[in-house]
């Protein structure tokens, strides 16, 4: 009996996906710790984004390539060592790179490893389809992930510095609302952004459920 | 029985010890090779990296240093770092282009608001004061407690404080202290920060328990320090 | 209080540097489970359990790693210490009471990727803290999750009770209390000094 191959084709909406849909910070609410600790400035964002996505796309790729190869009784120790190599890999390829980036992280790279996302990602997806698409969904997710510590990271160092990137975006007047800085207004700024996202939701639910009932009465 | 009742009647059989010890065996050995790699790869360059930024540390805080020697301060005195059979505190000696001494620079830490604070400081045994204070690891909130990097009455007041050590040598003459600004009054006085009492309280603390310290054992061994080759 | 006394480290890693509301460490699990508190409690503990074992574990690596001079490998050694330590905390809830087994469901295992606990190891190795003191630091750490994850469940239980918003309710009112929680905890700052 031969088996049937997956065939179907690698395309944009795996991508986008993990970017809007399945996004792992705002609708999954995964990989929390490292969104709330290292946001305070937006390079750290982008700095945790980076490291983050090329340990999952590396973790990832590396999983769906030996899929066929790993027992189940094993697979989540297994995927735990893969993910960890990788994690050391960005610790010291970070400390090679930039000191100042590494001290501003600091054990949050490490912590990259106990980032459910990753695990999750590793077991739902990369141990069942082949390299490619799994690379995609990585990026995708990574993307979606980095997209997500932005968003916090932009509004947290400019409500709380008046600066973006470290440059000075508001007047010299401007008085910094320090606590978005501190642990309380990351908090404070995720729970802003799933508000908006909730209110997005209800709004084109009810414009649906609306045009769906004129559609029933306009027959 | 037809096939398909057959395979579902059947348990799939487990996978042989073997199989499962073997997979982690490579796997680690796998993860082995890939982290010590990248780590021998990665290793000269960080270690060029903390040189870089200790380097720019201690000319920050000895003004006019353009070179720089370390040293372990051993009971017998300061002993160059390359030399130094055993362990103990570091002084980063300081010097002028014609390699005359400029200075040292030590480390101090201690409590601060939020957690601990390490700060890097230069003393120049000719005016026997303090010229300068740099802070290299701080967790104080941002705006308020990490003014002591920022403040420029709080720093100007610690460039120039008076480290002299008493008669005996055993400690400094005028303990070095945090006073509320504008409040100085003996020559150890630091002008504090308005809201950042804590976290400055916690730098003039711990300049005088570093310098009552280490300024009387480096008493008698400043002639060890001058030669730079 | 003295920075390197046990009773300082406690107070610290429990209340002033709460792994959860000051450090943002084990977010997802308050988040998933602090709903109800008959599940919250014994989940603070076995998560306390796991992080007294971690650290106990880490020191030891650190010892041996240290010996041999592979210190970089000492992540991959915690996580698969951690792991296991979960591995069996699991069997344990399974064997002695089935029903917790079924509540605390898919969060049991995901003990593992808890950051707090992962974070315990790492903490205690860069403040270099000898056996007396990584023990109390992770004492400390347990004392302070269990503390954090049943103010949030005790609150979010309340929550449930009043009117709330449409489009905050769930994860965007668990976000905002611990948010306010987060703030009253800063009150502690300098305490014992």
């Amino acid at each position: 009996m031969a088996a049937k191959r997956e065939q179907e084709p690698i395309t944009m909406d795996t991508f986008l996906s993990g970017i809007w849909r399945e996004n792992p910070v705002f609708v999954m609410l995964l990989g929390m710790c490292p969104v709330l600790a290292v946001t305070n400035t937006t390079e750290n964002a982008l700095a945790m984004g980076l490291a983050t996505t090329f340990v999952l796309v590396c973790s990832t790729g590396l999983v769906s390539i030996l899929r066929d190869f790993i027992p189940k009784e094993v697979r989540i120790a297994s995927y735990i060592v893969i993910i960890a190599s990788f994690v050391t890999v960005v610790d010291y390829a970070i400390q090679a790179i930039s000191l100042d980036i590494y001290n501003a992280l600091g054990a949050f790279i490490q912590l990259i490893v106990a980032n459910c996302m990753i695990l999750g990602r590793a077991e739902a997806f990369a141990s069942r389809k082949p390299l490619g698409k799994t690379l995609i969904d990585a990026l995708g997710v990574g993307a979606g992930f980095t997209l997500a510590l932005l968003c916090l990271g932009t509004v947290r160092e400019l409500l709380g510095a008046g600066e973006i990137l470290g440059i000075q975006v508001f007047a010299d007047s401007f008085e910094p609302w320090v606590i978005m800085l501190l642990p309380p207004g990351g908090f404070f700024v995720l729970a802003g952004w799933l508000l908006l996202f909730a209110w997005i939701k209800e709004r084109q639910n009810k414009r649906a459920a609306a045009g769906k009932e004129a559609t029933a009465d306009g027959r | 029985m037809s096939e398909a009742a057959q395979s579902q009647q059947v348990a799939p059989t487990p996978t042989s010890s073997l199989r499962l010890i073997g997979t982690l065996g490579v796997i680690a050995l796998f993860a082995g090779l890939l982290v010590v790699s990248v780590v021998e790869w990665t290793r000269p360059i960080i270690a060029e990296n903390h040189e870089r930024a200790l380097q720019q540390a201690v000319f920050d805080v000895i003004p006019g240093a353009t070179q720089r020697r370390d040293f372990v301060l051993t009971d017998e005195g300061p002993v160059p770092k390359e030399d130094a059979q055993e362990r103990g505190p570091i002084i980063h000696a300081g010097y002028t282009e014609d390699g005359a001494l400029a200075g040292v620079a030590l480390e101090a830490s201690g409590r601060g608001y939020a957690d601990v604070i390490r700060i890097l400081y230069g003393y120049d045994p000719s005016c026997a004061c303090i010229v300068g204070m740099s802070v290299l690891e701080s967790q104080e909130t941002p705006g308020l407690g990490d003014r002591i990097e920022t403040d420029p009455d709080f720093l100007g007041s610690i460039e120039g404080l008076d480290a002299s050590l008493n008669e005996d040598g055993t400690g400094l003459k005028h303990g070095i202290r945090t006073v509320d600004p504008g409040e100085r009054e003996d020559p150890g006085d630091i002008d504090g920060i308005t809201g950042a009492t804590v976290s400055a309280e916690a730098i003039g603390d711990m300049l005088h328990r570093s310098a009552d310290e280490r300024l009387p054992q480096l008493q008698g061994h400043w002639s060890e320090l001058e030669r730079n080759e | 209080m003295d920075a390197d006394s046990l009773s300082y480290i406690f107070l610290n890693a429990a209340i002033i540097n709460n792994f959860v509301l000051a450090l943002f460490l084990g977010i997802c699990p308050i988040l998933g489970v602090s709903g109800k508190l008959g599940t919250a409690f014994p989940m603070g503990v076995a998560s306390a359990f796991v992080m007294l074992i971690a650290s106990l574990a880490a020191y030891g690596i650190n010892i041996v790693l240290g010996y041999f001079e592979l210190e970089f490998l000492s992540l991959i050694a915690y996580i698969a210490v951690i792991a296991s330590a979960v591995q069996l905390v699991e069997m344990v809830v399974k064997k002695f009471s089935p029903p917790l087994y079924r509540a605390l469901g898919i969060f049991l295992p995901l003990i593992t990727t808890n950051c707090a606990i992962l974070g315990v190891a790492l903490f205690q190795t860069s403040y270099e803290y000898d056996f007396l003191q990584s023990v109390t630091y992770s004492l400390g750490a347990g004392a302070g999750f269990i503390l954090a994850i049943v103010l949030m469940a005790g609150l979010r239980e309340q929550v449930d009770l009043a009117d709330v918003p449409s489009v905050a309710r769930g994860a965007a009112m668990s976000l905002m209390l611990a948010g306010v929680l987060s703030l009253a905890f800063m009150g502690f700052a300098g305490l014992g000094g």
